[in-house]
């Protein structure tokens, strides 16, 4: 027996009362048994005949127009596919939000990677030393590489004023409170780019042919992102492009968007060799090139009474988008929906600003824009508790929104919030009381220095305001000959569970067997577009759409097939049979319906901001070395409220990720540059939390189903990267009583600004 | 090209045999493209991420920093060779059962590292644990179900919460 499945059928005599045994079940992972064997296929397992290899050659300067591009004699170019902007059969741009990124720039470069030439050749060896034969002639032209260079307008290197977004939010009237309020607080706090790491870096093999278009296989999030920019690229019909997902090696937002300028790159290079051409990028090319998560300022004014209650947030988020548009107005507008924390202010106002710089394109990453906000609101918390003599634990719990209360939007919270309930699992869990005043013992006589630090937030699940329904998503399953429901989704498995909880879904909603479910391929030609796999929307919305789809199958077969109102699994695809034999075949399709009630004003920013909120409170414990300055997370507390938990194990694993990763974006992870270009471009010098690195990380969920959700779930994938950086660097202060208010913090960060506060000569260089 | 390049023998997955390659060609290549067991992954191709992880003569190492020359004569394992017979390895049963695969690109490398970690520790403390791991980098699981996978596989608890052992 190669897999011992728990979950399988046959369960005989199924009723609705049994249908929840698989919902909620720790089921083993769909393509799990395919990955540990070795025998799961990513793109650069695959092989097509005849392929050939492409590569990229990139600006060297972060600002200029191209004079000339010259191909040196010692390379025989005849052997070489060549394509530059020229040979862009339709729109040289990248589809998404903005038409302002070229497939390959066209006269002149915005950022340092940017690519102008591609070379294509049967041997892939040939190909290194053939890139650094083209020799390409800028004249250059003064950049700008921070959000400061940005807005004082230095240059102008975006648009008409390098302005790429903005966003005014308000609530109340904040300037009628600063005269009579008790207390002021004031602080700013920066974020930097991290780089997303998926240990599979990008990759894509490409076809064109002149029949059938082009079809594109690739490690990706968004098949239906790339065939769209494919259509304008080569300027084909929709079903000349087709694309379809591989077995993907880690995304994280990475493989949003940029497997589009990929796939255009691989596909004009097929297009011009005539051959399959595979793309696949090592790592410094990846790091160097692709995008990162927006570097971010964030300035908060913020008014009290006497009790510590919120009177007025005044909140200014400025983000860094990089060279051209890409998601930024979308991740500035999550940015901005979550700088006012889980609180409860009558007066909000958040003035939030995406500026162009010359540096690679930030994209999505995970949280999108929320952990840069949510950073700078829950360090921002512990100032003003500090600043006017109050616990953090309490400054918080005086403010939190509950049931009925409105956020900033003044969207009206319908669905419980349990944020209390949150906070004091997370303290006893921790034993946050108990633990603070060991510390506060041991602490003076130690050279370490522990604290604990608390976040609370919360993460809006699925598209933004009217994102879902512009999406419109369509989902659904299908029976196959052979006896299986099939789920047919263009939403994307790379490690999260997409793959398990789905068939988990449609199985608990049918009431058939795990095992009876499989997953279609993601494939544009099969699988209808139900929208990326972005967003934390994937259990929330498509899982909804497929329980639908499940329910909406069983009715018909009820209706039309004779199925009783209690079946068997053998009767169930007896009747799916029956179904066939009439009707050719058995599809259950459900569209995207948007919960009732649902107002989104997208001018003014006001009303539901989202579908569904999850909620958690996460604490930190970090001791702090004072004589070698590191700072390290012993021990993490994570609770959460996401509705249903789906899959213990696989949920579990999204937030212990989450947390692994967010310790990185905190204390180890910098994106260092030298003149727009990635300098520590290597996993040797990029670095991020290893096994000897990451603290023990509790995780606890409370569950409250959502009726809206797929079987009752909300999302989870982003949630657990919002809360870590600042429980972290609050746990610092609370170790050293020194309040640190940019990350990632590094021991020469630490030693700045701790040994500057001792009396001594001369410091080290580190 | 048997003409030009040297023919190295070695033991893959307790099978004989034979590859014409370039002395210097890595191993990693090698078994990929020479011998198609495409299991072994490259994420970093400079031993930072352990992906390419494969036992060779009983130690572990990064097959990207391996030239194939090296590998003559010896015994090598990749995660095509840790189930037999169909029977999957302790290891692949428990991060199966634990969720210590997500994406599953670092698999392979980890269920090697793993592997190679209980044969000297058949019954590893924490600390062994994550040294025995450190060099194999995963960005999905924050660790902690790999760290339950192992200890279940070497405990034989094959349960569906093994030990929270954390």
């Amino acid at each position: 027996m190669l897999c011992v499945n728990l979950y399988a059928n046959p369960v005989p005599n199924m009723s609705t009362s049994a249908k929840t045994r698989i919902v909620g079940a720790p089921v083993p992972r769909k393509e799990g048994l395919d990955k540990l064997l070795g025998r799961a296929r990513y793109i650069d397992d695959i092989q097509r005949d005849g392929m050939w290899y492409g590569a990229t050659v990139r600006s060297t300067i972060p600002r200029g127009l191209i004079r000339s591009i010259g191909f040196d004699r010692r390379i025989d170019w005849s052997e070489f596919a060549i394509a530059t902007a020229a040979d862009i059969p339709g729109k040289n741009h990248i589809h998404l939000i903005v038409a302002d990124q070229p497939c390959l720039a066209d006269g002149k470069v915005n950022h340092c990677d940017e690519p102008i030439v591609l070379l294509a050749h049967p041997d892939k060896h040939k190909l290194r030393e053939a890139v650094s034969a083209v020799h390409i002639e800028y004249e250059p032209l003064p950049p700008i590489f921070t959000i400061a260079e940005s807005e004082r307008q230095d240059a102008i290197v975006w648009g008409a004023d390098n302005l790429i977004k903005s966003f005014l939010l308000e609530k109340g009237d904040v300037d009628s409170v600063w005269a009579n309020a008790a207390h002021i607080v004031e602080g700013e706090y920066r974020t930097g780019a991290q780089e997303h790491l998926y240990i599979e870096n990008n990759g894509v093999i490409a076809e064109w042919n002149a029949a059938t278009g082009v079809t594109v296989w690739g490690s990706l999030q968004c098949p239906y992102y790339v065939h769209k920019s494919l259509l304008a690229v080569f300027d084909l019909p929709e079903d000349k492009v087709r694309v379809i997902q591989t077995e993907t090696g880690g995304a994280f937002g990475g493989k949003e968007d940029y497997p589009s300028t990929l796939a255009s790159h691989a596909a004009l290079l097929a297009l011009k060799a005539g051959h399959a051409v595979k793309m696949v990028y090592d790592r410094m090319e990846d790091m160097a090139a692709t995008t990162k998560r927006h570097p971010s300022r964030v300035r908060h004014r913020t008014a009290l009474d006497d009790n510590g209650k919120l009177l007025a947030m005044d909140i200014d988020v400025a983000t860094d988008g990089g060279a051209y548009a890409t998601l930024s107005s979308t991740v500035l507008s999550r940015a901005t929906l979550h700088s006012p924390g889980p609180y409860v202010c009558p007066n909000v106002r958040v003035r939030a600003h995406a500026w162009a710089t010359n540096t690679v394109p930030y994209g999505a990453f995970r949280g999108f824009g929320a952990p840069q906000t949510i950073f700078a609101i829950e360090r921002h918390m512990d100032e003003i508790a500090a600043t006017i003599g109050i616990d953090p634990v309490e400054l918080r719990r005086r403010n939190f929104l509950h049931d009925g209360d409105t956020t900033a939007t003044e969207q009206v919270m319908r669905e419980p919030v349990i944020l209390d309930k949150l906070l004091d699992r997370a303290l006893h869990e921790s034993d946050y009381h108990g633990r603070r005043a060991r510390f506060a013992r041991e602490n003076p006589a130690s050279a370490v220095k522990r604290g604990l630090g608390i976040a609370a937030f919360y993460h809006g699940s699925g598209f933004t305001g009217s994102g879902e329904r512009y999406l419109n998503s369509l989902a659904g399953l299908d029976v196959t000959p052979e006896g299986k429901v099939r789920v047919l989704v263009a939403n994307t498995e790379f490690g999260q569970g997409t793959n398990t909880i789905l068939a988990q879904i449609a199985a608990e909603a049918i009431g058939i067997g795990y095992d009876d479910v499989i997953i279609a391929p993601v494939d544009t030609n099969i699988v209808p577009n139900s929208g990326p796999t972005v967003a934390s929307r994937t259990s929330m919305v498509v899982g909804r759409l497929i329980e639908r789809a499940g329910l909406q199958l069983v009715a018909m077969l009820c209706e039309h097939a004779g199925l009783g109102a209690s079946f068997t699994v053998q009767e169930f695809f007896a009747a799916c049979e029956r179904y066939r034999a009439v009707e050719g075949k058995v599809v259950s399709l459900c569209r995207y319906e948007p919960p009732e009630g649902i107002f989104w004003d997208d001018q003014k920013y006001r009303g539901e901001a989202y579908p569904a909120y999850v909620w958690s409170v996460q604490v930190a414990q970090v001791a702090v070395d004072t004589v070698t300055y590191s700072a390290e997370v012993e021990e993490f507390w994570s609770v959460q409220e996401v509705g249903r938990v789906l899959n213990p194990v696989l949920a579990g694993g999204q937030i212990e990720g989450g947390v692994a990763q967010a310790i990185g974006y905190a204390l180890y992870e910098k994106v260092v540059w030298e003149n727009g270009h990635m300098a520590n471009n290597q996993m040797t010098n990029y670095i991020m939390p290893t096994a000897e690195d990451v603290p023990p990380i509790h995780v606890y969920f409370e569950e409250i189903p959502f009726r809206h959700g797929g079987c009752g779930a909300k999302g989870i994938g982003e949630l657990p990267h919002d809360g870590p950086a600042p429980a972290i660097l609050n746990a610092i202060r609370d170790a050293t009583g020194v309040g640190f208010h940019s990350i990632p913090l590094l021991p020469e960060d630490l030693f700045a600004k701790l040994h500057a506060l001792q009396p001594v000569a001369e410091t080290a260089t580190v | 090209m048997s003409d030009r390049w040297p023919t190295i023998r070695f033991t893959i997955n307790g099978t004989s045999c034979c590859v014409d390659a370039p002395p210097m060609k890595r191993l990693l290549d090698v078994l990929r493209e020479d011998l198609q067991l495409t299991g072994t992954k490259e994420g970093c191709g400079e031993g930072e991420c352990g992906s390419c992880s494969v036992r060779m003569n009983g130690e572990l190492v990064n097959s990207c920093l391996v030239p194939v020359l090296q590998a003559e004569g010896a015994t090598i394992q990749t995660v095509e060779g840790l189930a037999i017979d169909g029977e999957l390895h302790a290891l692949q049963k428990a991060f199966l059962n634990s969720g210590g695969a997500q994406c599953g690109i670092c698999t392979p490398g980890m269920l090697m590292a793993a592997a190679q970690l209980l044969s000297i520790h058949p019954q590893p403390t924490m600390a062994e644990i994550r040294e025995g791991l450190a060099g194999n980098l995963c960005r999905c699981t924050g660790f902690m179900r790999i760290f339950e996978s192992v200890i279940a596989a070497a405990t034989g608890d094959q349960s569906e919460q093994a030990t929270h052992a954390r």
